[in-house]
């Protein structure tokens, strides 16, 4: 009596049997409440519910419990455990009774886990007497093997090792019977354990191919067909081939041709005797079938596996386009274009044939058709047709949907600047192509444009004065500001325009967008290229300006006297300068003459409104870059009052003539792409200990260059100082330097233009234009010249020189090695900071910078300009100044600058001028000790860095 | 081979789900939902092809028809014929139509044995077995004929029977 208690918890009661509910009232339940809770509620009851029900010793309730169980695991995820449901399911699968057999083998094969696998050999009996035959009817015994062949089949039986093993034998018979669901059983045993059925089943497998009954032989294909799968071996199923044969030129079943020809298309790659033999039976049935199923798998067969067969490829690339121009159909459409995708790159002329219908595709409402019409699309360019392509292809962006936009951007770009543009020959054309793109609707790619752009200035020189007109049309568009995705693009403009400012029209412009009212809409990094931009836009301004007065001897003293009337004005008023009224003569007339005193004047002024305020923003970034752009303002004021008070009239030109030139030159230097390999050879210099680090180097620079480079960033090699160098060259005797030289020297891309361009562009890598070295230069250009000549045969237009490093360039392998010496990146990097080839392209600069140094000396000194001072807040000139320099002055001292995303800095690559009196004092040093070692030793570093 | 069969509702219901490979029981609602994602992302008349190698693994694709509010899904690999896969669905739905007389989605919702079992006599393993609507209608015709002669035998349950003896 005691236990009774406990009893009716856990065992299920008459109630619960007589009252259980079905699958259809679980249903109902399950439907009563749809919404997410209510659903759950109902499964956890129903959970609940059924774990009492399934321990009934009941055969008709534990199978109801285990069909909702297994209702609910299916469908609605219910965390079931997989022992409450595998064990009752094994139970019932020795019932005599055949809808709880049925039930109890749905269940396992829906629901069985790995985990329950410790289960399945209770199995193995049960599927061993269902498989066998027994006293019952055919009919049932049949229906019985069905089931356990279905049990076998299943992926949870696939993952038991030893039932296989146990039950290969079993399915022989069936086999044999040619029965379609033993063939397919018996693939699937095969697939789990090969080492275990394949001795027992292959051959009566391979046997069914052969059968009269075409349900069995085509059961049999499909079978051997999934075995030689990839990434299986189809090698083995090569006996097979004769049976293969035999039933591609005799089955009438279109699911039996489809699965011969895919186990041909594997074979025939592996047998070369084989492609010829089946070319005629699949090009027949490619000409009768009317299946499209059965002509897609034609077309398939033979442009993967028959590509030799010309014949057979020209009627399936027929048949393809066939399909591409299926107008009702897009599920054709698509089928044909991949059919076209995977012909080889040696039919891309016969692809580009049905250049239109693909043209077509790209505008399909379906995202398949256009992704692979762009894919297509994408691997027929080549360099004659790229400005067609490119060209259709932006012209459907406008029409396409925003991520199919990026989608076609974003394989333009990818395209055009594969390997360093080696498809783009017009660079006028490319560089206008970015600015169209950048402009275009759903634009997102505004990264790799900005990177293109900046990049494409730095490497094609006569890509220049185009690119300036691009960047100018980007900047003085005040809408595109507003838009994010374009604030890269937007930054390189800037810089493009800074940059390469003398090729402007008109600078006043320039300095107009630079400085527009919606520019505070840019994020702070990208403002402050706009800031530096306008730096260097208003030094070769004035540059241009007081070159001028010295060609006309115009009376200079006029127009100084209106420079400081003016600034006396702007400091009294401190926000605006002039009157409206001013200002509005100033904008008339500097458009005629963007150098006259008037639009020198006017610029000056807008700058000291615009970028006035900035001085104090909490911007570190934008606040230095306004200091030193008002700081130079101020500097030329500042000394045509000096002038005034202290110095002999005679002497304000040339004064100011000599700041102006200081500044000039340093922006003059050429900047050039270098190898990232360079930047990640060289330690970082935090709290580096010298010699330990170099010793490092030493043996970095002895290595070989692997790393593919992938990006570029800026360092400064002097162009305008050849004319001006004084000195030999330093080091570039020594032998393991040549040797570095032979091996990693770069090369350059000349299209015949050698002869016109100056001698002195590209040096961005060839960073020690000694005079002794030039000739050999020279050579190496014309080297370069010949390899690439032919190539170039059939453009119209001659293609400019594209500045490519040597670990850009796969090419490079396949040039003679000893007629091209190579340069190493790194060993020329570390030649220009170490040894003396950046302190050369100083030389130039160094009167000038010792002038500018005792220019800004005098300023910082001079009580008497106090109002600049003011002008300048809590931040004087002169401090702003020197801490500019010294900062970058460090930059320039690590050597070489940490890597940079593009051009976005190149504002520290510069330093080498600004701070020129602190390099100058190296200079001097090193100049008398000459090292002729790629190594330097100790001393001639703490030279440079203490 | 065919890599899973699915039915969803338009509602992100699933209402039959197999797999012929295995895939984990915790991982079902993710494949249905990521699946249905893309069926939900794609609008009607366009290919009915999607390429799901980032759900099911390399190489996969799936076919899908849309009809009313049920989405019919086929997921396979290389090993199959995209028209012939969609030519399967058709077939499919045609059994499906035949044996409930105009299929609804209700039916679909209270059968889950026949659906099964439908199914069964088409794909085993992964393989086609059967592409003939006809035959698979009287496979099924048949096996609940031989279902209903197993359990006239006994209509009341035996622990009853027993109960009321003992």
């Amino acid at each position: 009596m005691a236990s009774t208690p406990a009893a009716p918890a856990v065992a299920p009661s008459l109630v619960d049997t007589l009252f259980q509910r079905s699958l259809n009232d679980l249903v109902k339940s399950l439907r009563a409440d749809r919404s997410a809770a209510g659903e759950a509620a109902a499964v956890a009851r129903a959970l609940s519910e059924i774990h009492r029900e399934i321990r009934a010793p009941d055969a008709a309730t534990k199978s109801v419990a285990l069909q909702k169980l297994t209702h609910l695991s299916s469908l609605h995820f219910a965390p079931v455990g997989s022992h409450p449901l595998a064990f009752p399911a094994i139970e019932l699968l020795a019932s005599p009774h055949l809808p709880h057999k049925r039930l109890a083998y749905l269940a396992a094969s829906l629901s069985l886990h790995p985990a329950s696998l410790s289960l399945l050999p209770l199995a193995t009996h049960q599927l061993h007497k269902d498989l066998s035959p027994s006293s019952a009817g055919a009919a049932h015994q049949q229906h019985l093997s069905a089931l356990a062949l279905q049990l076998l089949a299943s992926p949870a039986a696939a993952a038991a090792p030893d039932l296989p093993a146990h039950l290969a034998h079993d399915l022989v018979p069936h086999l044999a019977r040619g029965s379609p669901r033993a063939i397919a059983a018996a693939a699937r045993v095969i697939a789990a354990s090969p080492s275990a059925a394949v001795p027992v089943l292959f051959k009566p497998l391979a046997a069914c191919l052969a059968s009269p009954d075409p349900r069995a032989s085509t059961a049999a294909a499909a079978a051997f067909c999934d075995l030689s799968a990839p990434p299986a071996d189809a090698t083995p199923f090569l006996p097979l081939a004769l049976d293969l044969y035999n039933l591609l030129t005799t089955s009438r079943s279109n699911w039996a041709l489809i699965k011969v020809l895919k186990v041909f298309a594997r074979l025939a790659p592996l047998e070369p005797r084989l492609a010829a033999r089946i070319v005629d039976p699949v090009c027949q049935l490619l000409t009768r079938s009317s299946a499209m199923s059965l002509t897609f798998e034609c077309i398939r067969t033979v442009l993967t596996a028959l590509p030799a067969h010309d014949a057979a490829v020209r009627l399936a690339i027929g048949k393809a386009k066939e399909f591409v121009a299926a107008d009702d159909d897009p599920n054709l459409r698509y089928l044909g274009l991949l059919a076209l995708g995977m012909l080889g790159p040696a039919y891309a002329s016969t692809v580009n044939d049905c250049r239109d219908a693909i043209a077509k595709s790209l505008g399909d409402a379906d995202t398949n058709i256009r992704q692979e019409a762009l894919h297509l699309i994408m691997g027929m360019v080549n360099e004659n047709n790229i400005m067609d392509i490119a060209g259709m292809l932006i012209s459907h962006v406008a029409k396409s949907d925003p991520e199919f936009a990026n989608d076609i951007l974003g394989a333009v770009l990818a395209a055009c600047g594969h390997n360093v543009y080696e498809m783009v020959v017009d660079f006028d054309w490319y560089v206008s192509l970015l600015a169209d793109m950048a402009r275009t609707l759903h634009c997102a790619q505004g990264d790799e444009i900005g990177r293109q752009l900046v990049d494409v200035g730095l490497r094609v020189l006569d890509a220049r004065p185009e690119l300036v007109r691009s960047a100018r049309t980007l900047l003085i568009d005040p809408a595109l500001l507003g838009n994010h995705f374009l604030f890269p693009v937007l930054s390189a403009a800037a810089w493009v325009s800074g940059e390469y400012v003398d090729l402007t029209k008109d600078p006043v412009e320039l300095v107009e967008a630079l400085l527009q009212p919606r520019t505070s809409l840019l994020p702070i990094s990208v403002r402050a290229v706009y800031i530096h931009a306008v730096f260097k836009v208003i030094t070769w301004c004035f540059s241009v300006y007081v070159g001028r007065l010295g060609d006309s001897g115009m009376a200079v003293d006029v127009i100084f006297d209106r420079l400081a009337a003016d600034q006396t004005v702007g400091s009294e008023s401190n926000v605006a300068l002039g009157s409206g009224e001013e200002q509005d003569i100033g904008a008339s007339t500097v458009r005629k003459d963007p150098f006259s005193h008037e639009s020198i004047l006017y610029m000056i002024n807008l700058i000291q409104t615009t970028v006035g305020p900035l001085i104090n923003c909490n911007e570190v970034e934008v606040q230095e870059r306004a200091h030193n752009l008002i700081g130079f303002v101020h500097l030329v004021r500042e000394i045509q009052e000096l002038n005034k008070r202290k110095v002999a009239d005679g002497d304000k030109p040339s004064r100011l003539e000599e700041l102006v030139k200081t500044m000039r030159t340093v922006f003059c230097q050429e900047l050039g792409p270098v190898s990232v390999n360079a930047q990640m050879k060289v330690a970082t210099p935090d709290g580096l200990i010298l010699n330990e680090n170099l010793v490092e180097l030493a043996g970095i620079v002895s290595e070989d260059d692997t790393t593919p480079s992938t990006s570029i960033f800026f360092y400064p090699c002097s162009r305008h100082s050849v004319d001006t160098r004084d000195e030999p060259a330093v080091s570039i005797g020594s032998s393991s330097l040549s040797e570095h030289r032979k091996r990693h020297g770069l090369f350059y891309l000349q299209t015949g233009k050698t002869e016109d361009e100056p001698n002195d562009y590209p040096q961005a890598n060839d960073s020690l234009p000694s005079s002794s070295n030039s000739s050999v230069n020279d050579d190496k250009l014309k080297t370069a010249e010949l390899v690439f000549a032919g190539k170039k045969s059939t453009s119209t237009k001659s293609r400019p020189k594209v500045v490519k490093l040597d670990t850009e360039d796969f090419l490079s392998s396949m040039m003679p090695s000893a007629n091209v010496p190579k340069e190493d990146p790194l060993s020329g990097a570390l030649r220009d900071v170490l040894l003396g080839s950046d302190a050369k392209a100083l030389s130039s600069q160094r009167a000038s910078d010792i002038n500018l140094e005792g220019m800004l000396n005098k300023t910082s000194s001079n009580e008497s300009s106090s109002q600049q001072i003011d002008n300048l807040g809590s931040h004087p000139a002169s401090r702003s100044s020197s801490r500019t320099s010294k900062q970058q002055n460090h930059d320039k001292e690590k050597g070489t600058n940490p890597p940079e995303s593009d051009g976005k800095e190149p504002r520290k690559h510069r330093s080498s001028g600004r701070s020129g009196h602190r390099q100058g004092k190296h200079k001097h040093r090193e100049k008398s000790s000459t090292q002729p070692d790629t190594i330097p030793q100790a001393p001639v570093i703490q030279d440079f860095l203490l | 081979m065919i890599q899973a069969v699915m039915v969803i509702s338009t509602q992100a219901k699933p209402r039959l789900l197999k797999f012929y490979n295995f895939q984990a029981p915790e991982k079902h609602q993710d494949l249905v939902r990521s699946v249905f994602q893309l069926l939900s992302a794609s609008p009607d008349s366009v290919s009915n092809f999607v390429k799901v190698d980032t759900i099911f693994g390399p190489g996969t694709k799936m076919v899908y028809k849309h009809l009313a509010t049920l989405y019919f899904v086929f997921v396979f690999d290389s090993s199959e014929n995209e028209l012939a896969m969609l030519d399967l669905v058709q077939v499919f739905v045609e059994i499906l139509d035949r044996c409930f007389k105009n299929v609804c989605e209700l039916d679909i919702v209270f059968n889950f044995n026949k659906l099964h079992t439908i199914l069964d006599e088409m794909i085993l393993g992964g393989q086609v077995i059967e592409t003939s609507s006809e035959q698979v209608v009287k496979y099924v015709e048949e096996i609940e004929r031989l279902e209903k002669q197993s359990s006239t035998t006994s209509f009341i349950p035996k622990s009853i029977t027993e109960r009321f003896t003992r």
